[in-house]
């Protein structure tokens, strides 16, 4: 018999920033989801030894999905608005033994932050970048993003979006880092595992998480009920094993493929750097 | 200790490798590459890394992360870079990220003359970020004062965790002299000011009420520090109240103030009893110095006073400098910045007796003694 009532505690807390919640999030939106994931696979990894989550690091720009780095129970540096890639590649430079984490939106890691994505990218730097695609500018209030879809209305192209689109997983997968996945929040335990596989691992890391913003992107869309939105994005968010990254859609109206589309495990930046610079009583061992 | 014959921009290197420098990052611009390239050789073998960025907006964020994992970090460039680094100056200011920018000033505006000398980036090192803020700036006049004041803007950096600049300029940074190259322990070397609570009791932002300057933590050792680009408490947990964001602003504005006797450096030149007082700095300096020596030859009581930090002046030692002058020269290879702060500082202590004359020089090539009296001649000046 249950003699007093005892304070339940989610096996996330010791995660959580827990005095700062509730979050900003709004009712419907994807973010949380996708953070949970995340959150679960470092408590996995830190419970199984493989990481140590004092290590951890989060890195955030600005906007809605930006704000996780205050919610998690992590050293983390909420930085400017798309600069969040090279703080953590500065924090990784400064403390290689750190496991960096970039977790942001779309505009500001895709729009902004573009060309720091890139050079991370290229240079196969030893991070991970999970990017937040909720198509908009969700906390400026609905501008054009360049993952918004062509034809869909923002509050900047209020007449439909007269741009080609930016598939953000297609561009990085074509400058071949060690890792690029792209699920949804509709697929939340797939996301687990993946974030799993892609944390401990060196190297550049991109995961793009499709996800739902009812307030913001439904409301110019017609998708003003989250449950309208997420079977949208579950019904085109689609698995596949793919032979060639040309084959990666990313088409509102059909298909936004998701898969694990490159998993290699080259020599990173840092590695190579190591090797051929040797800098003077420093290691670069394993994570 | 050794001696070498090397340029500014070597010796600002070595500077930074004695405070202990270990991440530079940084983009090429000319009239600040070579050190950039010289530190690529070296900077390895003495236990740091050095690293290219896609552009100076992330070399300057770059630095933010590597000074809050503990590293000491630095880049150099030169106007249009630092322009680029306008809002990550204002994020290390905000976060309370120690670094150091080595600005080595070319003539502008724009990309102007890569290879030529300008001395217009003194309003810009310290307001180019955007809201009230503060940060420090020295600029050094000689290859040895490169190295010195390097340190020094690291020992500053740490102590009050904010961005230092070294406003250096084309001149300064490629003439080669004889420079003593210390190392730490010949010459004082300050470590991060570092927490003296367990993690449960510290927070990122808790300042010392002596200093204003917060403990810091790095990331990674387990305080699980929050560093915040908007307003925040001593938690670093975002907060819109006006009560909060003026006690964070006004600590950043006020710490620089606090710490001022320390940080504060110049020198007077022939300033016992001078009734002419010149002001100057960096290269044009050591022309004016010449100009000053050339008119005592000739009997005319003559001064300089060179400020060496920029950002807090030492208004002090320019009130004693000018303790005897009626007329106070502004030398300067701009459309007239310098002057301002030396009159705002005379004004500031009342001094309304002497006449303060701008000497602008809009020139890309540092002046010699004879160009800078023409100048003075050309105004109609009666000063002698
Ligand atoms: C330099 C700069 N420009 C613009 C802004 C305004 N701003 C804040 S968040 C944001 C976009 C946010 O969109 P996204 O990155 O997709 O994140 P979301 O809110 O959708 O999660 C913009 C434009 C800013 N903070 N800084």
């Amino acid at each position: 018999m249950v003699e007093t009532q005892e304070v339940i505690k989610y096996p996330l807390d010791d995660y959580l920033r827990t005095e700062r919640l509730p979050h900003i999030w709004c009712p419907g939106c994807g973010i949380g989801m996708a953070l949970q994931a995340l959150l679960w696979s470092i408590k996995e990894l830190h419970e199984q030894g493989v990481i140590d989550r004092k290590k951890v690091c989060f890195f955030t720009g600005i906007g809605c999905t930006a704000r996780a780095s205050g919610f998690v129970k992590f050293d983390a540096i909420h930085a400017l608005h798309g600069r969040a890639i090279p703080v953590a590649t500065g924090a990784k430079l400064g403390n290689p033994s750190l496991i960096p984490i970039v977790f942001s939106g779309d505009g500001d890691i895709a729009a902004i932050g573009g060309n720091h994505l890139l050079h991370a990218a290229r240079r196969n730097f030893d991070i991970l970048v999970v990017m937040i695609n909720n198509m908009t500018y969700a906390l400026t209030g609905g501008q054009l993003a360049p993952t918004t879809p062509t034809g869909v209305r923002s509050t900047t192209t209020p007449r439909g979006n007269p741009e080609n689109v930016m598939d953000t997983t297609k561009f990085v997968a074509s400058l071949r880092p060690n890792f690029v996945a792209r699920y949804s929040v509709t697929q939340p335990t797939i996301l687990r595992t993946v974030f799993k596989k892609a944390l401990p691992k060196r190297g550049f890391r991109f995961i793009e998480v499709m996800s739902t913003c009812t307030e913001i992107f439904g409301r110019h869309t017609g998708f003003r009920d989250p449950y309208e939105l997420y079977s949208r994005l579950k019904k085109i968010c689609k698995i596949k094993k793919i032979s060639s990254i040309d084959e990666i859609k990313y088409d509102w109206e059909n298909e936004i493929t998701c898969g694990t589309f490159i998993d290699k495990d080259d020599p990173s930046f840092l590695d190579m750097y190591f090797k051929m610079y040797k800098p003077r009583g420093m290691v670069y061992g394993e994570s | 200790m050794r001696v070498e014959f090397i340029s500014g921009n070597e010796a600002s290197a070595e500077g930074a490798m004695t405070a202990g420098l270990k991440v530079y990052v940084g983009y090429p611009i000319t009239p600040s590459s070579d050190l950039f390239e010289y530190l690529s050789e070296k900077l390895p073998e003495r236990g740091g890394i050095v690293f290219q960025g896609e552009d100076e907006i992330a070399s300057i964020n770059a630095l933010v992360g590597a000074a809050l994992a503990g590293a000491k970090a630095m880049t150099a460039t030169s106007g249009p870079g630092l322009s680029l680094m306008a809002e990550g100056i204002g994020l290390a200011c905000m976060v309370e990220a120690p670094l150091v920018i080595v600005d080595v000033m070319r003539a502008g505006p724009s990309t102007g003359i890569a290879t030529h000398v300008g001395q217009g980036d003194i309003m810009q090192s310290r307001w180019l970020s955007h809201g009230p803020y503060n940060l420090v700036a020295f600029a050094p006049f000689s290859a040895q004062e490169a190295f010195d004041y390097t340190v020094k803007a690291f020992n500053v950096a740490v102590r009050l965790r904010l961005p230092v600049i070294l406003l250096s300029d084309a001149t300064i940074a490629h003439t080669r002299e004889r420079v003593v190259i210390k190392e730490s322990g010949e010459i004082e070397v300050e470590d991060f000011k570092r927490p003296t609570v367990p993690p449960e009791k510290y927070r990122f932002y808790d300042p010392d009420p002596r200093d204003l300057v917060p403990p810091m933590a790095f990331l990674g050792e387990g305080y699980y520090i929050h560093a915040e680009s908007l307003s925040h408490d001593e938690r670093g947990y975002y907060d819109t109240r006006p009560s909060v964001y003026r006690r964070l602003v006004e600590r950043l504005v006020k710490k620089v103030e606090r710490n001022k006797k320390s940080i504060v450096a110049s020198k007077s030149y022939y300033t016992d009893d001078a009734e002419i007082l010149f002001v100057a700095f960096g290269s044009v300096a050591r022309s004016t110095l010449a100009l000053v020596r050339d008119l005592r030859e000739q009997g005319i009581k003559a001064g300089l006073f060179r400020p060496i930090s920029i950002w807090p002046l030492d208004d002090e030692k320019l009130i004693e400098a000018s303790k005897r002058a009626k007329k106070v020269v502004v030398v300067e290879l701009n459309q007239g910045q310098l002057v301002e702060v030396i009159e705002d500082a005379l004004w500031h202590h009342q001094r309304y007796d002497v006449e303060v004359l701008s000497l602008p020089m809009i020139l890309s090539e540092t002046p010699s003694p004879d160009e800078i009296l023409d100048e003075i001649n050309s105004k109609g000046w009666k000063l002698w």
